[in-house]
C-alpha cells in the first residue's frame, strides 16, 4: 500500500519528516517496505530574484537579465519568457545542473552564448520542472525566501511516498484516513475529518446535503435485490459537472499513490477511495436505462464489456450493478464501459457501497480481475462510514468539477451487525505481557484507536471496538493491540524460570541424524533438491496446480531424484557424484493423503576415493562398495538382521528384515556421457510418517505414558577369546551358476558349532580351471571357548565338509 | 687355560664385540664386522670355541655354557644392528616429506542442514526437543486449525499446492504445531524443521519448496517477555552476543498478538550492517490453542518460523537459491 507523506499531513498536521513518520508506523503498525523521496530530482533547483530585465539586443522575443542566486554575483542569464518581470522570484536552474524529470530532463546546462549574449543559468518554467504543462512562461513564486534557497525547502513539492507492507487483517489501512488514525494515535497528533481534509485541500466547505432517503431521489431510482451480496447501497446524483482536467494538487497527490490522472470527476473516486478506503463509482447517468439502477445477482452468460475494455463473461455468484436494462458494473470489481464518465457527461451518479467480501473475493478470482476496489472491498470496507465518505465525495466533485447535488442521498439496506463488546481480564492481559500494565494505560492506549473502553468491576474492562476494526473479537486481539501500541521493544525481555518441554525427538529424527552423520563419515555429501519428478499418474502422486507441466508428480522413490542431480553434475563435466539425501518420499492411496515415507537415497559414481601421487587412478566405486555400504546403513537403521539377497538386473541386493524389503542396492541407469563411470545407488525405507489425524478438530489425545515404542536393545558383550583359533582355508571349484552363498551355507550347516568364521577371501578365474568353472576361497576359523583345539579335531571336520560338499553339491577342492 | 682366564677372554671379547656392532654404520661394515665375530672361519668366537679342547675337563662345561651364552648375545645383537640398518637404509632420505597425505573424500552436510542443526542445538540447551509432521497434510491441519478464515485474503499469503481435494503440500510447518499439541500434553517445548511448499516460481530468490524451522512453546503462564527473552537470546547465540534485535507487528492467523523479530547484521556485502527480517513469531492464538483441545485460559504459548534457506544463503553469502538445490558437487564440497 502507498501512502503520500503530504496526504498523510493533511488528516494528521504535524511537521515530523517522512522517515520519523516511517519509523512510528514500522514500530507500531506494520512493515516499511520503502520510502521514496518523489522528486529528489529538484535538489539542484534553487530560487532566484530576477534583477534586472532589458531586451535582448538581437532578438525580438528574448531577454536578457542580471539574476541573484544567491552566490553574491549577479549573473547574466537570456531567456525567452514573455512573463519574465525585474524583482520577482524565479525556480533557477544554475550552470551544471542536469534538468529534472520535465520537458528538458537530463539535460545539462552549460554557459553559453545565446545570439551574441553570454547565458549563465536558466529560469525554468513549470513544464521544465515537471510541475504543471502551464508553458506561458517561467515560474513566478509568490514567497518570501532569501535566494538560493532549494525549491525542495520552499514549496512542497518534495512529497515522500511511504510503501507499507499491509497485511489482511487491517482493511482499515488501507487508505489514508487508516493511516492517520494510527498515526494520530501513536504520536499523539489531532486528526481531521474527511470534510475538514476536503475543505483544506479545496478552500470548499462541506455541503449541506439532506438525510438520506431510500425511496427515488434526484430522477434515480435504486433496488437492491441482492442483499447478500450487497449489504448496503449509497448513491447520490450530482448534476451540471463540468468533466476536464483535475487542478495540479489532485493529479499530484493520485501521483503520489502511483496512480495516473483521468479526469477531475473520476480523480475525485479516486481520490476518496485512496483517502477514505471506500471505493467509489461515477456512472453517466445519461446512460444508465430509465435513470434506474438495480443491485441483483448475475444471470450465467451475461456479458458485461468492463472499463478496460474487456468483455466479461458473467456466472452466477456475482453480483451486478444494472441499469434498467443491463449490466452496468461488476459490483465490486470494476465498472462498465458503456455507462462510464465522459467529457459529455453532465449528469453523474455517485455510487458507495458495501460489497459482501467473500462474495467479491470470489467474483474477484472468477474473473481474474483485481482491482484496487476488489483488493479493499474483499478484505472488508467501512460499511458505517459510507455516508461520511459519500458527502465527501460530493464536495470533492463540486469544488473540482462544479455542478450541485440533485436531492438527498439515497441509501439501501445497512452496514452488518458490530461486533460485539470484549471483555478484556486485566491481569490476564498482563500475563500475556509478561508486564504489569496498568488498567488505566490499557483504557488510554484502547481509547486512541477508537475504542469505547468501560471499567466492568475492578479487574475487567469491557472495549467496543470502533466499527473499522472488525479483526478485534477477542482478548488476545486487544493483548495485540496493547503489544504495538505500546511498543514490542517497551516489553521486558529477561530469560525467566521455565519447564523444559516433555515430548520426546521424534523417533525419524533421530535416526535420520544417525544416518546422516554415518554417511558424512564414509564421504559423502548431502543434498536438498526439490522433490518434483515426472512419474505417470498411476504410479506417483499428482499436484493438482503443478507449476512445472514437465514434473507435476511428487516422487516415489529418493532415487528418482538423486538421478536427475548425477546428470545435472555429468553435464558440469564432473564425474565424481557421491551424494546423499534423506527425504520424504509419497506414494498414492485411495484417501485423502498419500502415504507418505521416510527413504534415504545415495549414488555413488567415479573414483571412490581421491587421486594421490601413490594412485594417481584410484578404482571407481563398484558393486561391492555399493553393497557394503547399503549393508551397513540398513544395520544403522534396521538392526543387525538385515542381510542383502540377490536380486535381478538391475536391481542387486534386496535389503531385508525377516523377509521383508526396507531398501535396495541397485545400478543407476543414467543419461551419461562416455567418459562417465558406472552409477549405484541404494535406497533404504526409514519409517512411515504418521499422517492420520491424531483425533478430531478440538480435541486432545495424549499419547499414554505407556508408549508403544519396543524397549531399546543394546549389544551384549562377549567374552574375549582365552585359547586360540584354528584355520584352514579350501579354494573350491565351483561350477557358473553356482552362487558362493549355497557353498557357505552348505559350509555352515557341516562345520558344527565350534565354527568361529567364515569368509570369502579370494576368487580366481582362468588359466588352469576347467572350462566354466571358477575358484572361491574360504577361510574358516574354529575355536572353542573352552580349550585348545587339536590337528586332529580341526582335520576332521574339514575332511567331513568336504565330502559334504561332494556329496550335496558336487564340488571338489581346486588342489585336487 | 684356567677358567679363570677363559671368563676374563669372553668378557673381553664381549666389550669388543658391543662396540663393533654398535659401530657398524652400513650393511657393509656390519657383514665385517659379523665376520669377525662369528665368522666360522677366523671368528673371533670361533677362536675362543676352538680353545675349549685345551680346558681341564671338570672346566669345559662350565666354559662351554659361558661361551654359548655369549654367542646368543652377540647374534641378537647383530641381528637387531642389522634391522634398524636397513631401516634406515629405506626411510632415508628417499622420502620426500613435503609430499601430500593421503586423503580420502570428505562429506558434509548440506549447508541448510548445518544451519538447521546449529539452531536445534541453541534451543535444546533450553529444553527443546524436535517434532516432525507429514508434509502433505490436510487442508484442515494446514488451515483450519490454524485459524485461517475459509475463503479470506489471509490464504493468499501462502499460494498452495494441492493434492486433490482436502489435501496440500504444507504451505508452513505450522501443523506440527496442532498435531503435537494434540498428542502431547504441556509443557510443550519443540522445534519443528521440515520442508514446506508454495507456488512461487523457481528463481534466483524463490523456489516452490523449501526449508521452514517452527518453534513451539507451551505452558501455563508463558507472555510475551518470554518470546522476547528466549528469541533474544537465540540471535545472540546464533549471530553473536553483541547483535542487536528489535520486534515489529505482523499478522499471522494463527498468533496473537503477531509480531516479527529483526536483527542487525552484516550480510558480507559490503553494505555495513542493517536490519533484517530474520523470524516470523508471536503467541499463540487461543483459537489454535483450542482446536487441539486444550484449555486456551489455563495454557499459553509461543510460537516462531524461520527459514534457514534464507539464513544460510546470507551466512554463507550464496548469492542464488537455486544453488542449494542444484546439488552441484562443486558447491556441495565447499562446506566440508
Amino acid at each position: 500500500m502507498l501512502y503520500s507523506h503530504d496526504w498523510l499531513r493533511t488528516f494528521v498536521p504535524h511537521d515530523l519528516p517522512a522517515s520519523e513518520v516511517a519509523a512510528l508506523i514500522g514500530r507500531h503498525v506494520a512493515t516499511i517496505d520503502h520510502l521514496q523521496p518523489l522528486r529528489a530530482d529538484l535538489a539542484p533547483i534553487v530560487i532566484a530574484r530576477v534583477v534586472e530585465a532589458g531586451r535582448h539586443p538581437n532578438s525580438d522575443h528574448l531577454w536578457v537579465t542580471k539574476v541573484d542566486d544567491g552566490s553574491g554575483t549577479l549573473l547574466d542569464v537570456v531567456c525567452g519568457a514573455p512573463n519574465v518581470v525585474a524583482g520577482t522570484l524565479y525556480p533557477f536552474a544554475r550552470v551544471g545542473t542536469v534538468m529534472p524529470t520535465g520537458n528538458k530532463g537530463g539535460i545539462l546546462i552549460e554557459k553559453r552564448k545565446i545570439r551574441g549574449e553570454w547565458s549563465t543559468g536558466m529560469l525554468c518554467s513549470a513544464k521544465e520542472l515537471g510541475l504543471g504543462e502551464d508553458h506561458d512562461g517561467i515560474m513566478p513564486l509568490d514567497l518570501d525566501v532569501p535566494t538560493g534557497t532549494p525549491l525542495l525547502q520552499a514549496l512542497p513539492i518534495g512529497d515522500v511516498q511511504l510503501e507499507v507492507d499491509v497485511l489482511p487483517n487491517r482493511p482499515d489501512l488501507f487508505c489514508h484516513l487508516g493511516m492517520a488514525r494510527e498515526l494520530s494515535a501513536i504520536s499523539g497528533h489531532a486528526r481531521r475529518s474527511l470534510h475538514e481534509v476536503i475543505a483544506a485541500e479545496t478552500g470548499h466547505v462541506a455541503l449541506a446535503l439532506p438525510a438520506p432517503v431510500s425511496g427515488p431521489s434526484g430522477g434515480l431510482t435504486v433496488q437492491v435485490k441482492d442483499h447478500d451480496g450487497c449489504p448496503r447501497y449509497m448513491a447520490v446524483v450530482i448534476r451540471g459537472v463540468r468533466v476536464g482536467p483535475s487542478p495540479s494538487w489532485l493529479v499530484q497527490r493520485l501521483d503520489a499513490v502511483g496512480s495516473r490522472s483521468i479526469s477531475n470527476v473520476v480523480d475525485a473516486t479516486n481520490y476518496m477511495l485512496h483517502s477514505a478506503g471506500q471505493p467509489m463509482h461515477a456512472f453517466d447517468l445519461a446512460r444508465l436505462a430509465q435513470q434506474t439502477i438495480v443491485v441483483r445477482a448475475a444471470v450465467a452468460g451475461e456479458k458485461l464489456v468492463t472499463l478496460d475494455g474487456v468483455e466479461r463473461t458473467l456466472a452466477e455468484g456475482m453480483t451486478v450493478i444494472a441499469d434498467a436494462e443491463r449490466p452496468v458494473a461488476v459490483a465490486g470489481v470494476m465498472g462498465g464501459r458503456d455507462s462510464e464518465v465522459t467529457e459529455a457527461t453532465t449528469d453523474i451518479v455517485l455510487e458507495v457501497a458495501y460489497f459482501d467480501p467473500r462474495r467479491t473475493r470470489r467474483t474477484r478470482k472468477a474473473l481474474g480481475l483485481n482491482t484496487d476496489a476488489s483488493h479493499r472491498f474483499e478484505r472488508g470496507v467501512d460499511a458505517w462510514g459510507t455516508a461520511e465518505a459519500l458527502e465527501a465525495a460530493a464536495q470533492l466533485i463540486v469544488a473540482v468539477a462544479g455542478g450541485q447535488v440533485d436531492g438527498a442521498p439515497i441509501d439501501v439496506g445497512a452496514p452488518p451487525v458490530r461486533t460485539a463488546a470484549v471483555a478484556l481480564d486485566v491481569a490476564r492481559a498482563q500475563r500475556l505481557l509478561g508486564d504489569i500494565v496498568p488498567s488505566a494505560e490499557m483504557q488510554r492506549l484502547l481509547g486512541s484507536i477508537g475504542c469505547e473502553v468501560s471499567a466492568a468491576g475492578a479487574e475487567t474492562l469491557m472495549v467496543t471496538p470502533p466499527v473499522w476494526r472488525r479483526d478485534l473479537l477477542r482478548d488476545a486481539d486487544l493483548v495485540e493491540e496493547l503489544a504495538r501500541l505500546r511498543g514490542f521493544d517497551q516489553l521486558p525481555d529477561t530469560l525467566g524460570a521455565f519447564r523444559p518441554g516433555a515430548v520426546p525427538d521424534h523417533p525419524l529424527h533421530v535416526i535420520t541424524r544417525r544416518l546422516r552423520q554415518l554417511l558424512i563419515g564414509e564421504g559423502l555429501l548431502e543434498v536438498r533438491p526439490m522433490p518434483f519428478v515426472r512419474g505417470t499418474d498411476e504410479s506417483h502422486v499428482r499436484v493438482t496446480n503443478p507449476l512445472a507441466e514437465d514434473e507435476p508428480h511428487l516422487r516415489r522413490t529418493i532415487s528418482e531424484t538423486l538421478a536427475r542431480r548425477a546428470e545435472h553434475n555429468l553435464s558440469r563435466m564432473e564425474g565424481n557424484v557421491r551424494l546423499f539425501e534423506v527425504g520424504a518420499v509419497f506414494a498414492p492411496t485411495g484417501d485423502t493423503l498419500p502415504r507418505e515415507s521416510l527413504h534415504a537415497g545415495v549414488l555413488l559414481m567415479g573414483q571412490s576415493r581421491p587421486p594421490h601421487f601413490t594412485e594417481p587412478n584410484p578404482p571407481a566405486y563398484d558393486v561391492w562398495d555399493v553393497r557394503a555400504l547399503g549393508e551397513r546403513m540398513a544395520r544403522e537403521v534396521h538392526g543387525a538382521g538385515v542381510e542383502a539377497v540377490a536380486g535381478e538386473g538391475v536391481w542387486l541386493w534386496l535389503l531385508q528384515l525377516n523377509g521383508a524389503e526396507v531398501g535396495r542396492v541397485f545400478r543407476v541407469q543414467l543419461d551419461k556421457p562416455v567418459w562417465a563411470a558406472d552409477a549405484f545407488g541404494i535406497e533404504l525405507w526409514l519409517g512411515a510418517m504418521e499422517n492420520a489425524d491424531v483425533a478430531p478438530p478440538g480435541i486432545h489425545a495424549p499419547q499414554s505414558s505407556a508408549s508403544d515404542a519396543p524397549a531399546r536393545a543394546h549389544r551384549q558383550y562377549m567374552a574375549l577369546p582365552v585359547f586360540p583359533a584354528a584355520e584352514f582355508d579350501l579354494a573350491l571349484l565351483l561350477p557358473d551358476g553356482m552362487p558362493a552363498a549355497d557353498v557357505d551355507r552348505c559350509i555352515r550347516a557341516t562345520a558344527g558349532s565350534l565354527l568361529e568364521d567364515l569368509r570369502v577371501f579370494d576368487e580366481y578365474r582362468g588359466k588352469g580351471l576347467p572350462e566354466r568353472h571358477r575358484s572361491v576361497a574360504f577361510r574358516l576359523t574354529f575355536r572353542d571357548a573352552t580349550r585348545t583345539l587339536r590337528d586332529k579335531e580341526v582335520e576332521g571336520r574339514r575332511a567331513k565338509i568336504l565330502q559334504t560338499l561332494e556329496k550335496e553339491l558336487g564340488i571338489r577342492p581346486r588342489s585336487t | 687355560m684356567s677358567l679363570a682366564d677363559f671368563e676374563a677372554a669372553i668378557k673381553q671379547l664381549k666389550a669388543e664385540a658391543d662396540q663393533a656392532i654398535e659401530a657398524a654404520t652400513s650393511d657393509a661394515e656390519w657383514t665385517e664386522v659379523r665376520n669377525a665375530l662369528v665368522g666360522r672361519k677366523g671368528g673371533k668366537l670361533s677362536g675362543l670355541m676352538q680353545q675349549l679342547g685345551q680346558m681341564p675337563t671338570e672346566d669345559r662345561r662350565a666354559a662351554g655354557a659361558a661361551i654359548n651364552s655369549l654367542k646368543l648375545e652377540v647374534e641378537a645383537a647383530l641381528e637387531t644392528k642389522g634391522a634398524s640398518l636397513k631401516a634406515a637404509a629405506s626411510s632415508g632420505p628417499t622420502l620426500d616429506l613435503t609430499m601430500p597425505g593421503r586423503r580420502r573424500w570428505v562429506g558434509a552436510a548440506h549447508p541448510v542442514t548445518r544451519v538447521i542443526d546449529e539452531i536445534c542445538e541453541i534451543f535444546r540447551e533450553l529444553g527443546f526437543s524436535v517434532a516432525l509432521g507429514p508434509e502433505a497434510e490436510t487442508e484442515w491441519y494446514n488451515f483450519g486449525a490454524l485459524n485461517f478464515p475459509a475463503d479470506h485474503p489471509a490464504m493468499d499469503m501462502h499460494d498452495t499446492l494441492y493434492l486433490g481435494s482436502g489435501a496440500v503440500l504444507r504451505t508452513h510447518t505450522s501443523p506440527v504445531q496442532v498435531r503435537t499439541m494434540q498428542r502431547w500434553n504441556p509443557p510443550i517445548r519443540v522445534l519443528a524443521p521440515g520442508n514446506v511448499y508454495r507456488r512461487d516460481f523457481f528463481d534466483a530468490t524463490h523456489a516452490p519448496a523449501f526449508a521452514q524451522l517452527e518453534g513451539l512453546a507451551i505452558d501455563e503462564g508463558i507472555s510475551f517477555a518470554d518470546l522476547k527473552a528466549t528469541l533474544t537470546h537465540f540471535a545472540k547465540q546464533f549471530y553473536g552476543q553483541s547483535t542487536r534485535t528489535r520486534f515489529g507487528p505482523s499478522y499471522f492467523p494463527f498468533t496473537e498478538p503477531s509480531a516479527q523479530m529483526d536483527v542487525e547484521i552484516d550480510l558480507g556485502d559490503g553494505k555495513g550492517k542493517r536490519w533484517v527480517e530474520i523470524m516470523g513469531t508471536g503467541l499463540v492464538h487461543p483459537a489454535v490453542i483450542e482446536s487441539a483441545g486444550l484449555d486456551s485460559q489455563k495454557y499459553s504459548g509461543w510460537a516462531f518460523g524461520m527459514g534457514p534457506g534464507r539464513i544460510a544463503m546470507s551466512r554463507y553469502g550464496i548469492p542464488d537459491i537455486r544453488l542449494l538445490y542444484d546439488s552441484d558437487v562443486r558447491f556441495l564440497e565447499q562446506f566440508v
